[in-house]
Parts: C-alpha cells; structure tokens; sequence
C-alpha cells in the first residue's frame, strides 16, 4: 500500500487532520489500533472550553479555545449544544482566586458576567445554597463521537482510507527518512505495509511508543482522568468550579445526563485505564460541595482516559503540565518525514489539525491553504447516531411497530442498526459489536448492555455479519467493555441493574462458562 | 393522613412475591398454616422458567455436575454456612414434589429426570444444565439428546431470538438442524412476547401458524419455537399445535422479560387464593415494626390505599438487591425493612471482581443474612434477631445463585425449611396434601 501521508492514529486530531488534508487534495491512509475515538477522544467531558479555566493558568490555551470554540459553534453546530456554562466558588474557596477571575478573563477577551448568587441558583437549582460566587462564561458540549465520525465521513469521501484494528509495530527506514510502516491487524495477525511519504503520529497517549519505534525520542506523562456519569441531567449549564484547576471541577450536560469529572492520576503505561473505587467516590465528595444532589443521584457509569501530556522540565503536577499542543518536527531525531502532534484539547483539535497539515504541506511542496477555518463540516444522516436523545427523536416523530427497538433505554430500533452496519460496510470497515456501539448509543443507557447486548447480537447473527461462535466473543468483550466502568458505581440503582445484567449473561446464558 | 385501617390479623406473614415468598405461602398452606404473602411482583417477571437445584459447584474449577444431588453434599462439605447446609436432601425433594405437584394442578406442569440435571438450548446456541423444565420445554432436552432432525422457528420482530443464530452455533454437532423464519400469524405485530402469547390463545392464529410450520417442515421429527406458547393455557396451547402440526414442538426459553414468569406467577395467584392464602401482590411493604413481643406490625402501601398486617411470626423473602430485600449506598448494605445484620464482603472496592465474567463470580453476591439452622437471621451477636422472625430465597448469605445455577433451589428449599421451622403442621394436614405430589417418574 502506498500513500501521501499515513496518519497514525483515529482520535479526534487524526481524523480532523485527515479531512484538512483531504481538503487539500492529499491522499491519506489513517491507521488505529483500536477504532474511532478509543483513547483520550472518546474519553473525555465533551467539553467546548470557553478558555475561562485556563486564565490563571495558561493565557495562550485560554485564547486558542475562546476562538475554537467560536469556529467550532459556527461550522460544526450538529456536533455542539451552547449551553452555556457557570463558574461558581463555594464556601472555603480561594477568595483571591475568585477576585482575580474577571480580570483575568478581561486580559483573555473572554466574556465572564458577574450573577447575583440568587440568580444562578435559579438558573441552576442543583446549586448548593453555600455558592458565593457565580460567573457566566460562553462554555459549550461538544459530541466528540460526532465530531469525528463526521470530520472523517468528508475525508473518506475525499478518498482518505481508514485500517481500524492495525497497530503500528515498526517503521522501515533508509537515509534518515521512514519508508513504510508495518502494521499488524490486531482482529486476524495479518501484516500489512504502508509506504508514505510524510507520516504522522497523532496517537494521542501512544505518542511516545510511536516515537520509539521511529528511533525518536519523546518523553510523555500519563495522567489518567476518571469521569462519573449520572443517570439523568443535573445542569442544562456547564458548571466549573471557580478555582484553580483541580480534581473533580467540572459538570458537563451531556444530552441527557451529565458528566463530572476529573481526576489527575499520574500512569506508568498508557493501556488498560480503568476508573477505580477510590476515584468516583472522590468525585461524588468534591461535586456534592458544589451540586448536593451528586451525593444521592444514581450513577449509570464511569470512565477513565488518559491525557497525552508532554513533559515539561519542571514538575509542577500534572495539572500545572500546559494544556497546550505541541508539533514536534522529528527532523531534529534525524528523521525528515516524520511529524507527532500531541497535547492539547478537544476544543483545539481543528487548530492542531491545521498547524500539522501546513507543515505536511510545506514537506510535500503542495501550496494549498487550510479549508476547514472556513468551510463547515458537512452533517452526514449516517454518523449521527451517537447524539443522545435523537433515536428517540425520531421514532417518537415516525413509529413503526415493524420496527423493534433492539435498545430500549436509548429507543434505537433496528433500522437503525441496520442504516449504521451499512454505513460501517461502505467505508470498508467490519461491522462488529463494538463497532456498532460505538456509531450508536447502545448500551450507553441506564441497562449499561443487559438487553441490547444479547439482541444487537442476535440480530447481527440474524443479518448474517457475525457467526455464532465470534458473536459469542463479541458480546463477552462487549460486556467487559461496559463492566469496567459500572463496577466503581454499583451501588443503589445500578448495583440492581448489574444484579439483573448477571442474572441474564451468566444465570441463563452461561457466558462465564 | 387517613385512619389506620383495619389490621389484618394471621399467624405467619411472608414479605416477597418471588419464587421463595409464593413457595413458602403454598408450603404453609399445606400445612393448614393461617399465613399472608405480601410483597411487589417484580423479579419474578424476569424468571427464564427453568427450575435449577445446583449444577456447579465449586464456582473456582467451574466443575458442573450431571447428579444435582451429590453436587449438594459436595457444596454443604465445602461451605457449611450455604442455606443448602442447613435443609435435609429428603426435605428438598419433598419441597420439589410439593412445588411441581401444585404446579401440575394449576395447569404448569414441570418434567425432571429425578436424580439428573438436563441441558436446554439458549438463545446465544448455548446449553444451560438445569433440573426442571416446563413440559412444554422437554422436547427441547431430548431433541439435543438425540440430534435429530429439528427445525427451528422465529418470528420476524421478535427481539433476542434468532433461530439462525442458535442453529448456527449447534450445527457442527447437530448437522440435522434447519431454520425458518416466519411471520407471525394474524394481526399481532410486536416485540413483547406478552402479545404473542396471548395471541397465540386464539385458536385461528394456532391454525395459522401450524399451516406455516407445515410448510416448511421438510424432514423435521421436532420443531422449536421462541416460548410464547400462550400465557394461561400453555399446556393445551403446546398440545394443539403438535397435533396441528404433526411432529412435537417444544420451547426453548426466551431473553427476559418473558412469559414464564407470568404462567408462574398466574398459577401461584390463582392456586394459592383456592387454598386460602391471603395475597398482597403489588404491594410495597411501607414499615414492619415489633410490638410487644408476639406481634409483627406491617403497614402495606399500594394503590388501592393502605392496609397493616399484624402476624405473630413473619418471614423475609424479599429478595436481594432486585427484589428489594437488600439495599447498598457507597458504604455499605442494609437489609431494607428492619435493619437487620447483614454478612458482607467488607468494603466497596471489594464487591466485585476486576472481570465481570469471572468464574468465581462477585464476593457481593454473598453478602445477606447469616441463619440460624431454623432459618432465623442473626443479630450481631450471633444470636437469632427474633424468635419468630425466619427468612428464606436469596436474601440468605453465603451462596451465590447466579453463578452456581441454583435460583430456584436455594428458594425452594430454604422456604420449606423455614417453614418447618415456624412450627409443626395444623393437626390433619401435613402427611395427607404430600402424598399425591410424590413422585412416579
């Protein structure tokens, strides 16, 4: 296989890279382990940071997101809710902090409106009455499901390929430039060789590894950040904690429910991330001090990514490591071709992608401009299914009792199952269990898989797209997959639903054996 | 608040309309008991059906056993603190017999091969070792035994029941199995078995569908269809359609929520009324409280207003966490209605295991009330909680039901040991109601 420019890595950064590129009329070939968002991308709040978080802090992120997330609202409005978002200090917090705040924000250009404590807890009422001082702030969501999933449709359109389940194992290389990368398909074992002219790594938290294997150097720090989700929506705001940045700051609506997150946990490697115990516990205590309510709502799940951080020389913690994003030009490893993108947010992706596709560009001598400052992000039917609340949308607005849901929390019938493994074929992927689940909201409601999991199964059999014995292993994986992030919340509620969930996997059907 | 309405007076009050409650209402009734069942029908809706007494044990080696029996004695050697520990082989046959008995006069009839597990088709193709099967689910058992030639049949829209995917995962030992999808007959469109099976009570749509199953028969000697075999008449419905159809057709138990857990339910309510059990289904029980030292008071929230219940003697068969028996917050696990001591595996990051599949299952689903050997609950001082307070199913600790395939066991036995820990039976009861349920088979 050969190509312009291979992109190692299916985040958010890759694929926006890849559409940028495309946009350009430069042939891609993006490579992931995993697929479509399986590290940082799709771990994260969903948050369209205003910048207001970063003004103490790092004045230059501050400035990059205010304008993203500005861009971001304009060309990309089916991935993003404007909700709006609130930074509120409670009881015992830093009072110079919390004076500074405007002024701040001010120096950033960043629109923060002083409330009246009454009124943000009337535009809030899961507000805790120990507030004592509110801000308003431009802070929006952002489904980075979506967002991907769309920025990648118009690359592949663009005639960008896309090899999910490969790892990068090595690169040949003559005359200080990379040749070809040879990639193992993680699903079959088969090798596979992709030559490239540019190539580079957006491989998020791999970053390092990657590096490695080129005979680069690139010294990384894994902060792992735990998020908790609740079962319903608790704020139709963003809510931050008006502090410094710490653990456990931000409530973010996600459709219809909220996320809170974070922790800061330093990792020696940057695989099997789980949230722990320990972890959401903590994140309950910190949230009940601004929202009460946190300490007694039911929670449906948690998860952990990890935030790709490059070192920096002194070690501050790994909150005080800049958000900001770096492109390092390997030329100073001795190798020309070869680019890593890393750092960064979710709000600065496009920005990253751009950057990285001049400097591309530059490389190959190809002197087209940036398209995607510009032009919006085309909305396509087929990869909008991870938006929260749209499946029962539509089947409110057309039901068809022909038609059976096969995922009742979420309402997703299966057509719709069937609309996303066509669209899944077309772009020459497999469309397995976890595939589907991740282009839809299947098992991401209250039942966490207990139904759907058995039905999407059989009814992929029933399509002829799995065997029995894979849908078999398929739905194991599938119910591990869900497993990790139930088991530090399983109590009230969903220590129920899990009681049920095991009941049905191993009391009738006997997976554990 | 209105005035407290009359109390309902009786002799035993048992709190949970599962498997355990209803179980020990028909055993009291057959003691000539004076007893009251109240409690929320909800868990019993997701019953597969199937009745298992123990088909692995120990959970480490996943060792399953084909002799049910002889996988008890080995489980009461290795955890003398299971509730299977504390109840005589003889005993649990008797409760079976009872049970299957009561079950066969209302219509429900169950098949066992008396000292033998058997192995049932699941929907991922799949076998799940059981003890007893609806006699409506047999032909299953022996079609795989004997690998005949079988056609299996689904329906377009019925949810979690490919007959594809089953067929697919039996075929390389069971080359003699085909499969037909077809529409379902008559109107009836939907993915709630409920609705199939209530359509399938009316004789035009049995014709319908037997007229289809013929079609396609081909060579077929059995044929297996999702169970929606009716709701109240399964039995003839089954019947019916074979001889319509011409060879046997059997069930194979469908995802929850299914209609087995309604044929059971309909047949304990209707058959435990005739014995003159008084019922409070649907109904959440709002607060038990001791008064004096005789009486348990329960006020009974539901929506047809309040009512209290006063018994002399109660018994817990609330269930676990789904049934509502037990309660977990962040730091630990409360029996829900009077606080009782409840064994557990100490804290939360110790509940579950790291694999949600992991063969030794999740030390939580231990966690419960630790008994006496008449099933009464202990307190912290290791002394029964109250003397006329017993508790059966699976609320009781150390056992773990899912995992060792012994749900309806463990509800069965511990209910009648329970039972006949409350007390002997009403002069003129106990050996006459026994002996037309023993056993012939």
């Amino acid at each position: 296989m050969h190509t312009q420019v291979l992109i190692i890595g299916a985040g958010v950064t890759g694929l926006g890279l890849a559409r940028d590129l495309a946009l350009r009329g430069i042939s891609c070939i993006v490579v992931e382990q995993g697929d479509v968002n399986s590290g940082a991308s799709g771990r994260n709040h969903g948050l369209l940071h205003s910048g207001s978080r970063y003004v103490s802090s790092d004045t230059e992120v501050a400035a990059e997101c205010l304008e993203e997330a500005d861009l971001l609202k304009k060309l990309a409005p089916q991935c993003v809710e404007e909700t709006g978002g609130l930074f509120v200090a409670v009881e015992g917090d830093d009072e110079s902090f919390i004076a500074d705040f405007p002024h701040l924000c001010e120096k950033a250009r960043i629109p923060a409106e002083a409330l009246d404590i009454d009124d943000a807890r009337e535009m809030e009422p899961c507000l805790s009455d120990r507030i004592i001082a509110a801000y308003a702030a431009p802070d929006a969501t952002v489904d980075p499901f979506k967002l991907a999933l769309q920025n990648f449709h118009q690359a592949h359109q663009n005639g960008t390929k896309l090899l999910r389940h490969h790892k990068v194992v090595g690169f040949k290389q003559s005359k200080g430039r990379l040749k070809s990368a040879h990639l193992v398909n993680t699903e079959t074992g088969g090798a596979v060789f992709v030559e490239a002219d540019q190539f580079v790594s957006a491989a998020g938290a791999w970053c390092g590894e990657i590096a490695r294997m080129a005979g680069a150097d690139m010294d990384m720090v894994y902060s792992k950040g735990s998020l908790a989700v609740t079962h319903s929506r608790l704020s139709e705001r963003v809510i931050n904690r008006l502090r410094k940045p710490a653990d456990g700051d931000i409530l973010v609506p996600g459709g219809t429910v909220s996320i809170f997150g974070t922790t800061s946990l330093r990792m020696d490697v940057p695989s099997d991330v789980r949230p722990t115990v320990r972890e959401v516990d903590y994140l309950v205590s910190e949230g009940a001090a601004m929202i009460p309510e946190m300490e007694t709502v039911r929670y449906i799940r948690a998860y952990a990514g990890i935030r790709p951080l490059i070192k920096s020389g002194d070690d501050g913690g790994d909150r005080s490591v800049s958000r900001g994003f770096i492109l390092v030009d390997h030329a100073d490893d001795g190798l020309d071709n070869f680019l890593t993108i890393s750092g960064g947010k979710l709000t600065t992706y496009r920005l990253m992608a751009e950057r990285t596709a001049d400097r591309v560009c530059e490389r190959l001598g190809v002197c087209r401009p940036c398209r995607t400052r510009e032009e919006p992000l085309p909305t396509d039917p087929a990869w909008e299914w991870t938006e929260p609340g749209l499946a029962p949308r539509e089947w409110i607005k057309h039901p068809d009792h022909e038609d059976p849901l096969l995922c009742e929390c979420e309402m997703i019938p299966a057509s719709v199952f069937d609309s996303v493994i066509g669209s899944i074929r077309a772009q020459g992927g497999t469309p397995n269990l976890k595939a589907v689940g991740l282009r839809t909201r299947m098992g991401k409601g209250a039942c966490q898989g207990s139904f759907c999991g058995a039905r999407v199964t059989g009814h992929l059999c029933d399509r002829g797209d799995l065997n029995s014995r894979d849908a078999q292993t398929e739905l194991k994986r599938f119910l591990q997959e869900r497993w990790k992030g139930e088991r530090p919340i399983l109590w009230g509620g969903q220590l129920i639903q899990s009681e049920l969930k095991e009941a049905i996997y191993c009391g009738l059907l006997g997976l554990e054996t | 608040m209105p005035d407290a309405p009359e109390p309902i007076t009786s002799d035993l009050v048992i709190v949970g309309a599962g498997i355990a409650g209803l179980s020990a209402a028909l055993f009291a009734a057959e003691r000539g008991i004076d007893a009251t069942l109240v409690g929320e029908t909800g868990e019993i809706l997701f019953a597969s059906g199937l009745m298992d007494l123990l088909a692995v044990h120990p959970l480490e080696d996943g060792r399953t056993w084909e002799d049910p029996w002889a996988a008890i004695d080995a489980l009461r050697r290795d955890i003398p603190a299971h509730p299977y520990a504390r109840v005589e082989t003889a005993d649990i046959r008797a409760a079976f017999d009872a049970l299957l008995g009561f079950l066969a006069d209302q219509g429900l009839p169950y098949r066992r091969r008396t000292d033998r597990n058997v192995d049932v088709l699941t929907t991922m193709g799949g076998v799940k070792r059981t003890y007893c099967v609806p006699e409506t689910a047999w032909g299953g058992v022996r079609a795989m035994e004997e690998k005949a030639s079988c056609l299996l049949v689904d329906f377009d829209q019925l949810r979690g029941f490919s007959a594809r995917q089953i067929a697919s995962a039996l075929e390389p030992r069971w080359p003699g199995i085909r499969t037909a999808r077809i529409p379902f007959p008559g109107s009836t469109r939907g993915q709630y078995a409920e609705q199939l099976a209530l359509a399938l009570e009316a004789p035009g749509n049995r014709e319908a569908l037997a007229a289809d199953v013929r079609a396609c028969l081909g060579t077929a000697r059995s044929v297996g269809l999702p169970a929606v075999l009716g709701l109240y008449r399964t039995e003839m419905i089954s019947r019916d359609l074979r001889d319509r159809i011409g060879v046997p057709l059997f069930e194979i138990p469908i995802l929850p929520p299914s209609v087995a857990g309604l044929r059971l339910r309909d047949a304990f309510h209707r058959g435990l009324t005739e014995k003159g059990i008084r019922l409070f289904p649907h109904h959440r029980v709002a607060a038990v409280r001791y008064e004096q030292t005789d009486k348990f008071v329960l006020d009974i929230a539901a929506p047809d207003g309040e009512h209290r219940l006063h018994g002399s003697a109660l018994m817990l068969a609330s269930g676990r966490f789904l049934g509502g028996g037990l309660r977990a917050d962040r730091n630990g696990i409360r029996e829900t209605l009077l606080d009782l001591r409840v064994h557990h595996p100490g804290e939360r990051a110790d509940w579950h295991r790291q694999d949600f599949l992991d063969p030794r299952g999740h030390p939580v689903n231990a966690a419960g009330l630790e008994i006496d050997d008449r099933f009464r609950p202990l307190n912290d001082g290791g002394e029964p909680a109250h003397e006329r307070l017993f508790a059966a199913g699976s609320i009781l600790a150390h056992q773990n039901w899912i995992r060792s395939k012994c749900g309806v066991g463990l509800a069965v036995a511990s209910a009648w040991g329970a039972v006949k820990a409350y007390g002997p039976p009403t002069e003129g009861y106990a050996s006459l109601s026994f002996e037309k349920y023993i056993d012939k088979n």
